[in-house]
């Protein structure tokens, strides 16, 4: 057995960054970036072997391991990843090289503490996407906060303080309310089985009363659905991505928002499956994310900042995915997963070169744009690929993802995949506007006029997506099978557990149904 | 070994296609050549125009090799060459599957020969702009994705050529970027085309959910069984699949993106807006046509929409002064001719006019290119910015460039329907059937829209060609003929504008051999179609609504037509203009057909604006407002509480002891009252 076969790959890839972080800690002012360079290069090095050994076709958990953490408690440390966990650590070890070496001209001071929060973030990232115990994963969906506040908070722009609190409040507020639907399930499953844990394989099995299913839900959801964001409660992310530095857009697009909607299929779902598939979830759900589909398009249509206005098809997009994996559709949802690695590469190559004009000239302002293919070509070049990636011209990743989820969703909700189509008509009416404005027209203003075209790291930074863009839409095979028999038995799993989800608790196995004084062995 | 996997091929006819992979490879090596080419050989005026062109032409060539092995083997069943998987999940696959049968076959000869003979004039036309390679690099791929849409074996790779021609279509308006209004065009041409290709998804998402797959081969053969006659289903499909086609091929109520895009290139308009891609739409109707078939109310729509669409896009030709526009609108016009044809069923006179227009339309474009290449230059010389395009500023020209005046001559007796010119054999069918099958009013707006076809184009040459030169005294000496490189193209598709319409020769006419060549080609293709029509009581009367033959009507449809073309040159000829500089907008109808019905306008203000309107107000008022407002009072509700709160806390002994009094007090009052 190969090393990237064995159970501890996981762990080096979860600690070489948070390593990279103290390293960068140490590192001089000029050096940090270096090193966190090279440390999410070799993570990205260490993860893509999995792509390859990863066994298709079987929805197991690969990479498993698990081992007594806080024993008394039924904690854990359990980490594994299966078809769509693993896309979204690639997704993370991905983006992130980019995110740094776009931040090197970007990022003037402090520069060892922002690398080291980066790389931090990076580290709880990847824990989110492979943990596979509720503790666990609570801590690391926690300890991501810390990182991005600072970022937010210390280099961003002018309202930055504002846009930290707020993105800080409003995933406190759902994730306090998870605490506490985490804190229930383990005593629910306690009082039945008599046994502490919070080990996923576990409580996934817990079959939990309908009634209790729905206040759960809620609370899982309400977390989830503000990290997607779902229409309403999206209204954090345009200010948090107005403020954050490139490298915080990049992340916060690319990997943050999927953690919601990784929640939704990773934990909301399985977990409460009667609940995720009543139909008032399930209407609520394709609502909101039909409003997202195309509220989203129409304000981003009107935005005068052209990264409010990316901000805003984020909600456009991720409503796509939430149509995609609530239609519950085996294509709806690999198409959802799809999307989620598709809104990552061109989302966050979308907010890189909006930066980098940024750099150049220090407004965000569309207006303040116009001509800028004369001068800057390959710019030019590059963000018409990406916007034509975010409108889903097919040939492009977009495409596959958006008509997987609306084919799939045709199936279950036809109304719903037909009003989300129209999103399709929207997107070309918020990004051409937008491409017009900034590359064509003439060079009117002044500072325009001697603009330098992106320059070799700025290219190296663009290219893997670029690439990745065209890959997916042309060959997205490789991407589609690995998600294919994980989403199988999801699905499989949660019309199972849907159905013998009991209108009362069932017998309890135990003697007491009181929670017990932690600590106290109780035989 | 790269190629490996494209030379795989599953057949399973006799007909083997010959590479079929690099009749799509090598317009896209071209267009990535010439794309990198653009960063790095800025200004070099060889390879583009070498590489470009020859791209096409090896494209053209292997068609032709694999249309004579096609016609060798005669196959009945289409061929399907498959190359990779492209989709696959749940129950969905879909493969990058490439189809060849008789209907492919003809647009692939249609595509690629027009190409060629495009991306030679363009050789020429564009030598002097500083984006040649650029150009060249969007051209190829143009016809890299339109291969695409005819090759597509299934809906969905169709509409990977559909949506890429329509970004080519987009780049390629806009080619000059920095002029506002071009860059405008081509963004209207875009989202204009994209309500349409809406329609052509859910058009897909019903094919797959009531056929579980989205190749053509399966969905034709089981529709018949699978569906019912005129019902529900069929019924939405088809005509979601026209709502696509009306704005890739300009109908109503989409059509208004195409008169615009003359802001490209005028050999983008030959090739783009005229002969291949906005024909897109009758393809996809002559591809489906089993589907067609099997809905008449869909049937009935496209018809009527065509018919519409012809007359309305012929009155507002007639007033026109922008020698491209009056020849777009002439597109707009002969293609609602083609959907009237694919619409009754006539599968075969809607690609035979289809394939004629290609010629003189390509003709006509190319020759106003001619036209206008010679009065840029001309004001160019002279330092002068009047509008190289405007027939107001021209007149007289066939003393100066005679190749362009005969050949556009051509192209102008061939749309008018003259015999024995192309347009009159493939339009006179198309008219013929119209009413042969019942649709009398349909009938009577053909014949109109084809009068007022040999009016506006009578009108267009004698504005530009003949009379009094009006280029003005400095400018006039200027003008001369194009190069070789520009009017062999010229000549190239005069000949075939003339000997095109002699492939389908019917029976009735006397003197003229009867020839059924195209008609017998197409049969296999259009076959289960023709049979679902004639069993559902398709029926051809042999007479027009008002009586007589084939023979007679179209005697007297060529004569019609010769007789306005005579009358209309005689009343023009001698009548001066005044250049545009000079001249006032016209008033009374002939004001609303030069401001195209305030269509635009009507669309500004019924859609455009109020959208906006309804988009501001969801940002300021629901996201600004109601929300993070609400969230905002939320914080602050919290901060006003925290600072009432604060109030008590005055940091004085006696106020807490007055609270600590007051309360004893209270607590007292409430255990003893």
């Amino acid at each position: 057995m190969s090393f990237f076969e064995s159970h501890w790959v996981l762990t080096v890839l979860l600690l070489l960054p948070l390593a990279g972080a103290v390293a960068c800690l140490f590192a001089g002012k000029d050096e940090a970036k270096h090193v966190a360079l090279v440390t999410s290069v070799a993570a990205f090095a260490l993860s893509l072997p999995l792509f390859w050994v990863f066994r298709e076709g079987t929805p197991a958990i690969q990479n498993y391991v698990s081992i007594p953490w806080i024993g008394q408690w039924g904690i854990g440390y359990t980490v594994g990843v299966d078809g769509i966990s693993l896309l979204m650590v690639l997704l993370t070890t991905f983006i992130m090289p980019m995110a740094i070496l776009g931040s090197y001209s970007y990022i003037k001071r402090q520069e060892p503490t922002y690398y080291a929060m980066l790389l931090l973030l990076m580290t709880a990232m990847i824990g989110v996407f492979i943990a596979l115990d509720m503790f666990l994963f609570f801590l690391f969906w926690e300890l991501m906060l810390i990182p991005m506040y600072f970022i937010i908070g210390v280099w961003g722009g002018e309202r930055r303080i504002y846009a930290a609190i707020k993105f800080f409040l409003f995933t406190a507020v759902g994730s306090l309310l998870m605490l506490v639907a985490v804190v229930s399930l383990v005593y629910l499953y306690y009082r039945q089985y008599g046994v502490l844990t919070f080990a996923y394989n576990d409580l996934v099995e817990l079959p939990v009363t309908r009634s209790a299913q729905f206040w759960l839900f809620s609370a899982f959801a309400l977390a989830f659905a503000i990290k997607v964001p779902l229409f309403p409660v999206h209204t954090w992310l345009p200010d948090a991505h107005v403020e954050a530095p490139t490298a915080g857009s990049v992340i916060l697009a690319g990997v943050l928002l999927k953690m919601g909607t990784y929640g939704f299929l990773r934990f909301a779902m399985p977990f409460f499956s009667y609940a995720a598939t009543s139909d008032v979830v399930v209407y609520t759900i394709l609502t909101l994310g039909l409003i997202g589909i195309v509220y989203g398009a129409w304000v981003a249509a009107v935005q005068p900042d052209a990264k409010k206005l990316v901000a805003y098809t984020s909600v456009a997009h991720l409503g796509f995915v939430m149509l995609g994996l609530f239609a519950l559709t085996s294509e709806s949802i690999q198409g959802g997963i799809l999307q989620m690695v598709n809104h990552g590469i061109s989302t966050g190559a979308l907010f890189l070169l909006i930066g980098m004009l940024y750099e150049r000239r220090h407004t965000r302002q569309i207006e303040d744009f116009g001509g800028i293919a004369k001068v800057m070509p390959f710019y030019a070049f590059a963000f018409v690929v990406v916007a034509l990636s975010s409108i889903g011209l097919p040939g492009t990743n977009g495409f596959v993802g958006e008509f997987l989820i609306l084919i799939g969703t045709f199936r279950t909700h036809p109304i719903a995949a037909v009003i989300a189509a129209t999103g399709v008509v929207f997107a070309a009416a918020y990004m051409l506007p937008m491409v017009q404005r900034i590359l064509y027209g003439p060079v009117d203003e002044v500072e325009n006029q001697e603009l330098e075209d992106i320059n070799l790291r700025e290219r190296v930074v663009l290219l893997p997506a670029l690439a990745m863009i065209v890959l997916i839409g042309v060959y997205p095979g490789p991407f589609l099978e690995k998600t294919s028999a994980s989403v199988n038995a999801l699905l499989e799993q949660i019309e199972v557990r849907a159905s013998q989800a009991p209108l009362e608790p069932l017998g309890i196995d135990v003697r007491f149904d009181h929670m017990p004084i932690l600590g106290v062995d109780e035989d | 070994m790269l190629s490996l996997p494209l030379l795989l091929q599953e057949t399973h006819a006799a007909y083997v296609p010959i590479l079929p992979a690099w009749i799509l490879l090598l317009p896209l090596i071209g267009a990535v050549v010439n794309g990198f080419g653009a960063f790095i050989w800025r200004g070099n005026k060889v390879i583009p125009g070498v590489v470009g062109p020859a791209a096409v032409i090896g494209a053209f060539a292997i068609v032709v090799v694999n249309f004579l092995a096609m016609r060798g083997a005669a196959p009945h069943d289409p061929t399907i060459v498959s190359l990779w998987t492209w989709m696959a999940a749940g129950d969905l696959r879909v493969g990058v599957d490439l189809q060849f049968d008789q209907l492919s076959m003809l647009m692939l000869l249609v595509v690629t020969g027009v190409s060629s003979v495009i991306h030679v004039y363009s050789i020429g036309y564009m030598r002097e702009d500083p984006g040649y390679s650029r150009y060249f690099a969007y051209l190829n791929l143009f016809v890299f994705f339109m291969l695409v849409l005819v090759l597509g074996a299934n809906f969905a790779i169709t509409f990977v050529g559909w949506e890429g021609v329509g970004l080519c279509s987009y780049l390629l308006i806009g080619f000059w970027y920095e002029n506002r209004e071009f860059a405008s065009a081509g963004k209207k041409a875009f989202i204009v085309n994209r309500i349409g290709d809406f329609g052509f998804l859910v058009a897909m998402f019903l094919v797959f959910v009531h056929f579980g797959t989205l190749n053509y081969e399966t969905v034709f053969a089981s529709a018949p069984a699978a569906l019912a006659y005129g019902g529900t289903v069929v019924t939405a499909i088809t005509l979601f699949l026209f709502l696509g086609c009306t704005g890739k091929s300009a109908q109503i109520p989409l059509y208004v993106w195409l008169p615009d895009a003359m802001a490209g290139p005028t050999p983008v308009s030959a090739l783009i807006h005229a002969a291949t891609m906005v024909t897109a739409g009758v393809y996809l109707v002559a591809r489906t046509s089993v589907l067609f078939a099997m809905a008449p109310v869909s049937q009935a729509v496209v018809a009527a929409v065509g018919a519409g669409t012809a007359l309305l896009a012929a009155t507002i030709a007639t007033q026109q002064y922008d020698i491209k526009k009056v020849l777009a609108y002439s597109t707009v016009s002969q293609l609602g001719y083609m959907f009237v044809a694919v619409g009754i069923g006539a599968y075969t006179a809607g690609i035979f006019h289809l394939m004629t227009h290609a010629f003189f339309k390509a003709l006509l474009f190319l020759g106003s290119g001619a036209v206008i290449h010679a009065m840029h230059h001309a004001y160019h010389e002279v330092q002068s910015h009047e509008d190289p395009n405007d027939m107001r500023n021209q007149g007289g020209l066939k003393g100066y460039m005679p190749i362009t005046f005969a050949t556009m001559w051509v192209g102008t007796l061939a749309i008018s329907g003259i015999i024995p010119f192309a347009g009159f054999f493939s339009k006179d069918e198309i008219i013929w059937y119209t009413g042969a099958y019942g649709y009398g009013i349909l009938w009577g707006i053909a014949l109109v829209a084809a009068l007022l076809t040999a009016g506006y184009m009578t009108r267009l040459m004698v504005m530009t060609f003949h009379g009094e030169n009006r280029t003005g005294a400095a400018a006039e000496p200027h003008l001369h003929e194009v190069p070789a490189v520009m009017w062999i193209p010229l000549a190239i598709l005069a000949v075939l504008s003339i000997v095109g319409g002699w492939v389908n020769i019917p029976d009735a006419l006397p003197v003229l051999p009867a020839v059924h060549a195209l008609h017998d080609w197409l049969h296999p293709v259009f076959e289960p179609a023709r049979g679902i029509l004639e069993a559902h009581g398709l029926h051809d009367a042999h007479s027009s609504p008002i009586g007589g033959g084939e023979a007679m009507w179209a005697g007297i449809s060529t004569v019609a037509a010769a007789v306005v073309i005579l009358l209309t040159f005689r009343a023009l000829v001698h009548r001066t203009w005044k250049p545009a500089a000079e001249a006032t907008d016209p008033t009374g109808l002939a004001g609303v057909l030069y401001n195209k019905w305030y269509v635009d306008e009507l669309y500004d203000r019924v859609i455009v604006l109020p959208l906006l309107a309804l988009w501001r107000g969801c940002w300021r008022i629901v996201d600004a407002g109601l929300i993070d407002g609400s969230i905002n009072g939320l914080a602050a509700g919290t901060r006003a509480v925290g600072w009432i709160g604060s109030l008590f806390q005055t940091g004085r002994v006696a106020t807490y002891m007055f609270y600590f009094v007051t309360g004893v007090l209270v607590i007292l009052a409430t255990f003893l009252l």
